[in-house]
């Protein structure tokens, strides 16, 4: 695997080992210095969030336990790093249990959507007609109504009667997200299945699932590994968007977007209670665009090395 | 011409029904329902409940109700004789309850007809209750597309006359960033800054409250208009820059544009005259999708500046499990994003020569 395009055109070589495309792809994002330092802060996010219950036990300091003489302490205050919220709670500690709740429903409902719109886009891809046209439709119709308002509506009906709102909300966006993953692999599918490899497996008799999950599916792995890393992205934003309206996650459960809803009075008490969460989201989501950015260049076959 | 958008009038038919259906079946999945809603107060007697839910009509078959909610019930139970009692009907019994007396004419008109009932939280007409805030949103909507355009444009096509400069990087990450930053973090900071630190612009509003009558200057208004523009304007800016550089850098790999610069006409001709009034024409089919961007932005933008328009109205009546309003704000902005995407269809027709209708 050391092979070089430079060794390739000396002449007389033996033989050349074959390179496959991953092969190739992976080699090109351990050069990507931009994609790796994404995923290297979106990895130590993710870890200081699963961790935050050793961190904060460390540091002596609770992400619930509200202390009414201590309230909109600044930055660098004793015993608390980032200072207190309006209820005296240590700001570190719910930023920190915060991320773990944004970023698993973003990851979650990013499961979700995408496990519904790849399977939707290979089968109405594959098998075109009737349940193309009935896939199709329904995109057209949710696709109609502007995003943010058909999540609100969503959740505001579901999430009152729910027992348990995170878990409903990781459904809606997963339920809601899926039409631009089912559009783009109903296209790759279009495509793929007129290849060769294709037409000789249905030649040799292999049935239409088989010829779905074992020849196409692999071949869509670039195309899944990134629209997943932009849908958590957008699904992160698209909580947090929700739970600062109101309508998503609610307190006392802390998550970026929650932890904003009331900033407005917090202007002349405690700035710093703005800028952190919203800093958070914004980092977490610009790495995952750029890991997708760069995992989709990284794939992309006409690319030179 | 008029055959096309005919047709594409036609081909909305079914996603409209589909849209009229999704939000029908949400209204009656809402916890409780319109009746829980009306009935509130706890000093309602089951007997009241009972009337509440027969003017309703929530016992009817659902078909029979969507139907009323779509297309109104004036032609389901009617008084021709004009005595104020039915005497006819259609697909509803005359007499419902069964006290031998028939029920009152029907007086709903249906969406269809402009009719979006009553809100529950108002109780006011609905659909005035929108007109009231069209203007607001449109407003902030059109200001928002034109600063997108008249900044993501040139910003596209400078950034593919220097591919790979400076520049292009420069835009690329910004069009990241934009597109990355949750709007109203972005909305709150810029207040922070701009309106609570320095003082200089409003911190939300549409215009300054006029206690002697008369219209506020007109400077007033645009300096309501700085913040809530630009931060409704980013996503508009990142996805324009993005696709005017694509488009251009297409459009500079043509033929025609080697000949322009092979008969020795300056750069800066080729690049302008040539290049990006072609690459502009792709950018028509962008129409659709940025109004849909920009109703779905409002919601959060208006909440954050105050501004009286229809997507703080929308989340006000979600929170306040105001349906009729819901849903009206549902089916007004899904009709409105479906003309969108038509429009642009037509005028990316219009301009392209090479587009025929067939």
């Amino acid at each position: 695997m050391t092979t070089t395009v430079a060794k390739l055109n000396v002449p007389r070589q033996e033989h050349r080992v074959g390179e496959s495309l991953t092969t190739l792809a992976l080699r090109r994002l351990r050069r990507d210095k931009l994609t790796l330092l994404a995923m290297f802060i979106l990895f130590v996010l993710a870890l200081l969030s699963f961790t935050a219950p050793i961190t904060t036990n460390w540091l002596g300091v609770s992400y619930t336990r509200t202390n009414a003489a201590e309230t909109f302490l600044p930055i660098g205050a004793p015993g608390h790093i980032l200072g207190t919220d309006d209820l005296g709670r240590d700001h570190l500690a719910r930023l920190l249990y915060a991320g773990q709740v944004s970023l698993s429903v973003g990851f979650f409902a990013a499961v979700l959507s995408m496990t519904i719109g790849v399977t939707l886009g290979i089968v109405t891809g594959y098998f075109g007609g009737f349940i193309d046209d009935v896939v199709n439709w329904l995109i057209a119709t949710l696709t109609s109504i502007p995003s943010l308002f058909l999540l609100l509506i969503v959740s505001a009906v579901l999430l009152n009667s729910s027992s348990s709102p995170t878990v409903t909300l990781v459904l809606v966006l997963g339920f809601l997200g899926w039409t631009t993953t089912t559009r783009l692999v109903r296209g790759e599918t279009l495509s793929i299945r007129e290849r060769e490899y294709v037409i000789s497996a249905r030649a040799i008799g292999a049935s239409s699932l088989r010829i779905m999950f074992v020849h196409i599916l692999p071949n869509l792995f670039s195309v899944i590994v990134v629209t997943m890393a932009i849908d958590i992205g957008s699904l992160i934003l698209a909580e947090a968007g929700l739970s600062f309206l109101g309508l998503g996650i609610k307190p006392p459960t802390p998550s970026w977007g929650n932890m904003l809803t009331g900033a407005r009075s917090f202007f002349n008490t405690g700035p710093h209670l703005v800028i952190f969460p919203g800093l958070l989201i914004f980092l977490s989501v610009l790495c995952l665009y750029i890991i997708g950015d760069g995992v989709r260049d990284a794939f992309d076959p006409t690319a030179k090395d | 011409m008029v055959k096309y958008t005919i047709r594409r009038l036609i081909q909305t038919i079914p996603t409209f029904f589909g849209i009229t259906i999704f939000a029908y079946l949400l209204m009656t999945a809402a916890p409780g329902g319109p009746v829980a809603a009306l009935t509130f107060d706890p000093r309602t007697t089951p007997q009241q409940r009972e009337r509440v839910a027969a003017q309703l009509g929530v016992n009817d078959p659902w078909p029979v109700q969507y139907l009323r909610w779509l297309a109104g019930d004036d032609w389901m139970r009617w008084d021709s004789d004009g005595d104020g009692v039915s005497d006819g009907s259609f697909l509803l019994p005359l007499d419902a309850d069964g006290d031998g007396e028939p029920e009152p004419p029907g007086t709903r008109k249906g969406i269809i007809r402009g009719d979006f009932g009553r809100s529950f939280f108002y109780r006011r007409d609905v659909i005035g209750m929108i007109g009231e805030r069209v203007a607001a949103t449109f407003e902030l909507g059109a200001s928002a597309l034109f600063l997108g355009v008249a900044v993501g444009v040139p910003v596209g096509i400078l950034a593919a006359v220097n591919k790979s400069g400076w520049f292009d990087n420069l835009t690329r990450v910004m069009a990241v960033c934009f597109n990355a930053i949750p709007i109203f973090w972005l909305g709150l900071i810029l207040i922070l800054i701009f309106g609570s630190w320095l003082g200089i612009l409003p911190m939300g509003g549409r215009t300054p409250p006029v206690l002697t009558g008369g219209i506020p200057p007109l400077w007033e208004r645009i300096n309501h208009l700085i913040l809530p523009t630009f931060v409704l304007a980013t996503g508009t800016i990142a996805i324009y820059s993005r696709y005017m550089r694509a488009s251009m850098l297409d459009v500079m790999s043509q033929d025609y544009m080697r000949t322009a610069t092979s008969k020795g006409l300056a750069a800066r001709i080729v690049w302008f005259k040539h290049g990006a009034r072609n690459a502009l024409i792709p950018l028509a089919t962008f129409l659709g999708p940025a109004i849909t961007g920009l109703l779905a932005g409002a919601a959060i933008t208006e909440t954050i500046f105050s501004w009286p328009g229809l997507g703080r109205f929308a989340v006000e009546a979600v929170k306040q499990q105001d349906y009729p309003v819901v849903m009206a704000v549902v089916i007004i902005t899904a009709i409105s994003t479906m003309l969108g995407y038509i429009l642009s269809d037509i005028f990316y027709a219009l301009i392209d020569p090479r587009i025929r209708f067939g």
